[in-house]
């Protein structure tokens, strides 16, 4: 569990990521985040569909240069490493298990050599039989096992080739992990197992994770804070309980009232809050706030006592 | 719902895979009905052949598959028997898809107007206008903003989301009898999710479409099916309606299933998950596939393969447990409180 005096390792300040600038079909994807997220902890981010978490996850990873703002992974900006050996220690520091398990598997390499793609690159392995013994390791860490070495991603299902991401991205024994939907392609009991496994990794090699996720039962239960995000903005910064317990910005709000219950009775009396997204672009300056102790919301000047209101009431 | 008729009727399907280290029975002798105009979910474990089974209802079968055995009736005529060209001729007008992966469905180097545009050419002969113009009506439906100006973007400057809202729109487009949805909604955010079922609902009832829904969300399953199936190791072990299913669940795999499933009031440390790994269908064990990691299992379940026990004129299950002779076991305690809480509200 997350310690509240940890040291900050990533902190994203005034982030914009924007595509095909100043051309008509400009994206704003990420617009002016700010957050931090502390050594150990899960920060889960959730929100809409093309609300920009993809994005902001490959910013951090330095897949793209920002439009704006700065990401500062552990006190260094990340857009400003010096040396090739800066920049490969951030490689394989920063690891993204990937929202699509068929796109992110090459289909001509043997499941070992996708696992062992960064042991080779970072020199991990001694010899031949280092390098097996440790994809063995690593395919049994994620529930497969040894005999799976040899086949080619095609011959797996979609769960197992998820695992095969998540086999992937331990090799290089990172510090920080982007997990986009890591297990959103994988069957309930393996996603328990998975979600598990990423708990006890985390403690045992104290793992940073920045988890996305469209399940939020999986993300409240995983994440010590959930950031919420729509339209390329934060909405809403709260510890995971505290989120649940006393949503505050309407979106989230709507977005909890959606959550699907494995219960058929419940689900035909289900009522949906719908969100009307229109406020959001009423003009009105609007910035996170600190509504109560760690509990941030985008409010304007004279939307800050309604969201207390509603967090007493 | 029993008195409908069936539109599908698969029987006794079997198929293998040839692969460099064997033959991979990835289906093993599963039969079922789809009736018109119904929901059928299908859960399971991942590699459990939910996949496998509905592309070779599509007529998709991978080039290293076997089909062993068996049968796909749709529309008067065998699917399995159909070559190529007739097969063309039912994907994407009679029968839909909607696969796991939004990015195999989608052209990377077309515009998304025209992808969803091209079924309606294909298939009903629209002129190019008019098929333009019934593609940005789906788009619009199915909740692309700015659609007018974005069916000139390619499938790359989407989300995850919205490429698969892109995708429900192709498959969609040409209204078809069967919709085959394979994680469907797996990349979206719960409203949108929630939105785009509530569409899939309602073209249901308008087109009387019958749809099979693949799905790990057992709370998406609860919301959307009239039936389930509930796939093991290349079997159906268990199905029946949404609610023997959810409330009155008699093979201990989908005890497994249900139990493994967080809702938001989740606490506990570890969470609850079924032991063990699937077994190797390279060489399928005897007798029942889940017994080396069900805690319920029986001498038997090891020997031989439990046929199909009749709980209900609709609900089936193929489980020893069901046997007369077997003891009596008690499910685990959230299956319990489940059968409780059904029998406590169909009383009150
Ligand atoms: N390379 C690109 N060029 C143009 N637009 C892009 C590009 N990549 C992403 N976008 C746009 O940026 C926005 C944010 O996309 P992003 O993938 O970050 O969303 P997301 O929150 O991860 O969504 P999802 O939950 O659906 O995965 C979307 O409008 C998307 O279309
Ligand atoms: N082309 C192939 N060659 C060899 N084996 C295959 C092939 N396609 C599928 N399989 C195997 O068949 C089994 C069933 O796969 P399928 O994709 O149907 O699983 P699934 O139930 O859809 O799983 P998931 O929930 O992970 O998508 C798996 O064991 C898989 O490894
Ligand atoms: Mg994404
Ligand atoms: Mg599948």
């Amino acid at each position: 569990m997350l310690d509240k005096d940890a040291p900050k390792i990533l902190e994203v300040k005034n982030l914009k990521q924007y595509f095909n600038v100043g051309r008509k079909d400009e994206v704003r994807a990420v617009d002016d985040i700010t957050f931090n997220v502390h050594e150990g902890e899960t920060f889960g981010l959730v929100g809409e569909s093309g609300s920009g978490k993809t994005t902001t996850g490959r910013a951090i990873s330095h897949l793209y240069e920002p439009t704006g703002g700065e990401i500062i992974f552990e006190g260094k900006d990340v857009s400003k490493l010096k040396t090739k050996k800066d920049e490969k220690e951030f490689r394989s520091d920063i690891q993204t298990i990937f929202q699509d398990p068929y796109a992110s598997l090459n289909p001509r390499m043997k499941v070992k050599d996708i696992i062992a793609e960064g042991i080779d690159i970072n020199n991990l392995a001694k010899d031949k039989a280092d390098r097996d013994a440790q994809v063995e390791e690593l395919l049994e860490t994620v529930g497969l096992n040894k005999e799976h070495a040899n086949r080619y991603p095609h011959e797996f299902s979609g769960g197992q080739r998820q695992r095969i991401g998540i086999a992937r991205a331990l090799a290089v024994k990172p510090k920080f992990i982007i997990a986009d939907e890591p297990i959103s392609a994988l069957d309930v009991s393996i996603q328990a197992q998975v979600v598990n496994l990423l708990k006890d990794l985390q403690k045992k090699r104290k793992l940073t994770y920045l988890f996305i996720a469209h399940d939020l039962s999986m993300v409240k239960y995983i994440s010590d804070r959930i950031g919420v995000m729509h339209y390329g903005r934060m909405l809403e910064i709260a510890d995971a309980d505290e989120l649940y317990a006393h949503p505050l910005h309407d979106y989230t709000r709507s977005l909890l009232s959606a959550v699907p219950v494995p219960d058929p009775e419940f689900e035909r009396q289900r009522e949906i809050v719908d969100y009307d997204a229109s406020v959001e672009s009423d003009g009105k300056q609007r910035k996170l706030v600190e509504i109560a102790p760690n509990h941030y919301v985008r409010a304007a000047d004279d939307e800050i006592q309604m969201y207390k209101d509603r967090l007493n009431s | 719902m029993e008195n409908k008729e069936n539109i599908l009727e698969v029987r006794n399907l079997s198929i293998n895979f040839k692969t460099y280290a064997g033959t991979v029975q990835a289906i093993r002798d599963i039969s079922f009905d789809l009736k018109k105009g119904e929901t059928l979910a299908i859960v399971g474990e991942s590699g459990s052949g939910k996949s496998v089974t509905t592309r070779s209802i599509m007529g998709l079968n991978a080039t290293n598959a076997d089909v062993v055995d068996g049968s796909i009736e749709f529309d008067g005529q065998d699917i399995l028997q159909l070559d190529e060209k007739e097969l063309s001729k039912l994907r994407g007008s009679k029968i839909a898809e909607i696969f796991q992966d939004p990015m195999t469905s989608l052209d990377p180097t077309m515009k998304i107007g025209r992808q969803v545009a091209e079924p309606l050419m294909i298939h009903q002969g629209l002129s190019k206008e008019k098929a333009m113009a019934k593609a940005l009506e789906m788009l619009k439906l199915v909740g692309i903003t700015n659609a007018e100006e974005r069916i000139n973007d390619y499938p790359y400057q989407f989300s995850g989301g919205m490429r698969q809202r892109i995708v429900i729109a192709i498959a969609l487009v040409n209204y078809p009898e069967i919709l085959i949805a394979d994680e469907p909604t797996t990349a979206l955010d719960v409203t949108i999710q929630a939105k785009i079922l509530e569409l899939m609902k309602e073209l249901q009832t308008k087109i009387n479409t019958s749809i099979i829904f693949i799905t790990h969300d057992l709370g998406v399953v609860a919301g959307m099916a009239d039936r389930v199936a509930v796939m093991y190791a290349g079997k159906i072990v268990e199905y029946g309606t949404v609610d023997e299913i959810f409330y009155n669940p008699k093979h201990p795999y989908t005890w497994g299933l249900l139990g493994s499933m967080p809702t938001l009031d989740t606490n506990e440390d570890v969470l609850p998950s079924i032991p063990g790994t699937p077994p190797d269908l390279l060489d399928p064990p005897a007798g029942d596939a889940f017994a080396a990691r069900n805690k319920y299992a029986l001498k038997i379940d090891t020997i031989e393969q439990p046929p199909f026990f009749k709980v209900s004129d609709t609900h089936y299950a193929a489980t020893w447990l069901l046997d007369d002779r077997a003891p009596k076991v008690t499910p685990p305690a959230d299956i319990v409180k489940r059968q409780e809480h059904f029998n406590k509200t169909k009383q009150g």
